[in-house]
């Protein structure tokens, strides 16, 4: 396989011959986090097409078509809509941290996004507690809904807010299990070393049954934690208007929204990478010309492929299934989800401890 | 200058305007949001000196769930705005011993550790060797401080079914 360390060590090595060594780390941040930014926002960009083109399908419309051949500017077009949007002003309410609210969101969700292996050697952060590190980081754009919510000074988006709070923090225990489950799989936490391994078979296969409930708790579990449907109560609109960013406007709804979308994007690329693979491409043991056949194909086609069919999963969720009450949101994960993930732990620790993983 | 202390000089920078807004702030949401940040700082120095874990941990614990858990019991009070200025004479005198008593503390400790300075690696640890110390039986492992905040971690569930229950 192609990698791409190759190409960050010669613009590193570049770089320093150039520079004194503490400017070109500061180049190297600004360039890479560049780079983060800019991935960030083109998969915005195809994400919201992809959603408004998934539920047309899902619901027998054709979604855009006017704005551009096949309404490919439409995303654009709302961009644009949203930046000459005016920013409303509102009363009574804490500014600072109502400005702040959308900021903690984005920041917790491009901090998650930069832990993604696009390809071998094209990932930004790479630490030896890698999933841990991705569950760290995810775990306070919380803060930004809460605040969100509570500084907007309306009581829709106070109860948006707290169903959010409840939600987010309960499912984050069922989705840290399944994760658990698999790290006690591959005998470690960092990123690049748990996909090196499923070049051999990915883990899904490898860890037959236990692998795979872990990998329903987790698509449920992470569908509840981008708040979308069925999970989608903090922004229920028909009972609050629409949740904790009701009295956002132009940018700050947008960094909301896009942040929506990321996670997702952020859920299914760590499905992907911690059980389907991410970069490795697809390992039967002993059919070897097949195997030759598949590593052919660059590392990016199969984690952006293996990302994007299990977003289209979600998406088909997401249009399909009707809205859960909050109390059976919260019956699900405590008295169903947490359980069945603790005993998946305990089975794949017995499969792993007894050798019955292949 | 080197790297390493232009990062850490910003983040002290954070950490210390953040804390002093956070006690002086008289809204109570300002001062919880203002901690946070002096957290995220703690959790940076962390990471400069490679103890990853403890950076993680600093996070998720911290920032991903004692603020939350702050913010949470802010709103359920539904204070969230309450001036905190206005207070007792009796507070003023206690919280007063509570910050010479920390502060004497803090001092006292600083000048009797021994600081390592140059001798520091920044390898950082390796996450089995981690594991294993707080799973092992043998001396300077952790095994019975695990188990015994388990079962404290269990009594604050079943006290919390409890309350919740009201029966």
């Amino acid at each position: 396989m192609f990698d791409f360390t190759n190409i960050t060590t010669t613009i590193d090595s570049y770089l320093q011959s150039v520079l004194p060594h503490s400017l070109a780390t500061l180049v190297e941040c600004a360039l890479i986090a560049l780079c983060v930014i800019v991935a960030y926002l083109v998969f915005a960009i195809i994400m919201i097409y992809m959603e408004r083109k998934v539920c047309a399908a899902f619901q027998c419309r054709l979604g855009p078509t006017r704005v551009g051949k096949w309404g490919l500017l439409q995303v654009f077009a709302d961009v644009f809509k949203m930046l000459i949007k005016e920013i409303i002003e509102i009363k009574n309410s804490d500014k600072a941290l109502y400005n702040l609210a959308p900021f903690l969101v984005i920041m917790s969700s491009m901090i998650t996004f930069s832990c993604l292996p696009f390809d071998k050697g094209l990932q930004v952060l790479d630490f030896n507690i890698g999933v841990f590190f991705i569950m760290a980081a995810s775990s306070f754009g919380i803060l930004g809904i809460l605040l969100g919510g509570w500084s907007s000074n309306n009581k829709f988006s106070m109860i948006g807010a707290m169903r959010s709070g409840g939600q987010m923090i309960s499912y984050e225990l069922s989705m840290g299990l399944s994760l658990l489950a698999l790290v006690v799989l591959s005998g470690s936490m960092q990123i690049s070393d748990i996909v090196e391994t499923q070049t051999q078979g990915w883990f899904i296969f490898r860890g037959h049954i236990p692998a795979f409930i872990a990998f329903i708790i987790y698509l449920i579990a992470g569908n509840a934690e981008t708040n979308r449907a069925p999970f989608d109560l903090p922004e229920a609109e028909s009972e609050l208007t629409s949740g904790f960013h009701t009295e956002y406007s132009g940018m700050g709804f947008g960094f909301f929204y896009v942040a929506e979308f990321m996670n997702l994007f952020i859920i299914a690329g760590i499905a992907s990478t911690i059980f389907l693979g991410g970069w490795a491409p697809l390992y039967i043991p002993g059919l070897d010309r097949f195997n030759e056949v598949m590593a052919y194909i660059p590392g990016f086609v199969w984690f952006l492929g293996k990302t994007f069919f299990i977003i289209w999963l979600l998406m088909w969720i997401r249009w399909t299934f009707p809205r859960l009450r909050i109390d059976q949101v919260l019956v699900l994960e405590w008295k169903y989800l947490v359980p069945i993930g603790l005993l998946n732990l305990l089975i794949m620790t017995i499969c792993v401890v007894m050798g019955w993983t292949f | 200058m080197d790297f390493n202390l232009i990062i850490f000089t910003g983040l002290a920078a954070v950490m210390i305007i953040s804390a002093l807004l956070a006690v002086t702030s008289s809204k109570i949401m300002r001062a919880t949001t203002l901690l946070l940040f002096v957290l995220f700082g703690t959790a940076g120095l962390y990471f400069i000196l490679h103890y990853t874990f403890l950076g993680a941990v600093q996070i998720t614990v911290y920032a991903g769930g004692i603020v939350v858990l702050f913010i949470f019991a802010i709103l359920l009070i539904g204070k969230g705005s309450v001036d905190v200025t206005q207070t007792s004479i009796r507070r003023y005198f206690a919280s007063m011993a509570a910050a010479l008593i920390g502060m004497v503390l803090t001092i006292y400790l600083i000048g009797n550790t021994d600081f390592a300075g140059d001798k520091f690696t920044g390898d950082g640890v390796e996450i089995k060797t981690l594991g294993l110390a707080l799973m092992g039986t043998e001396k300077f492992n952790y095994i019975l401080p695990f188990e015994v905040m388990s079962i404290l971690l269990l009594a604050c569930t079943v006290g919390a079914i409890m309350i919740a229950r009201k029966k």
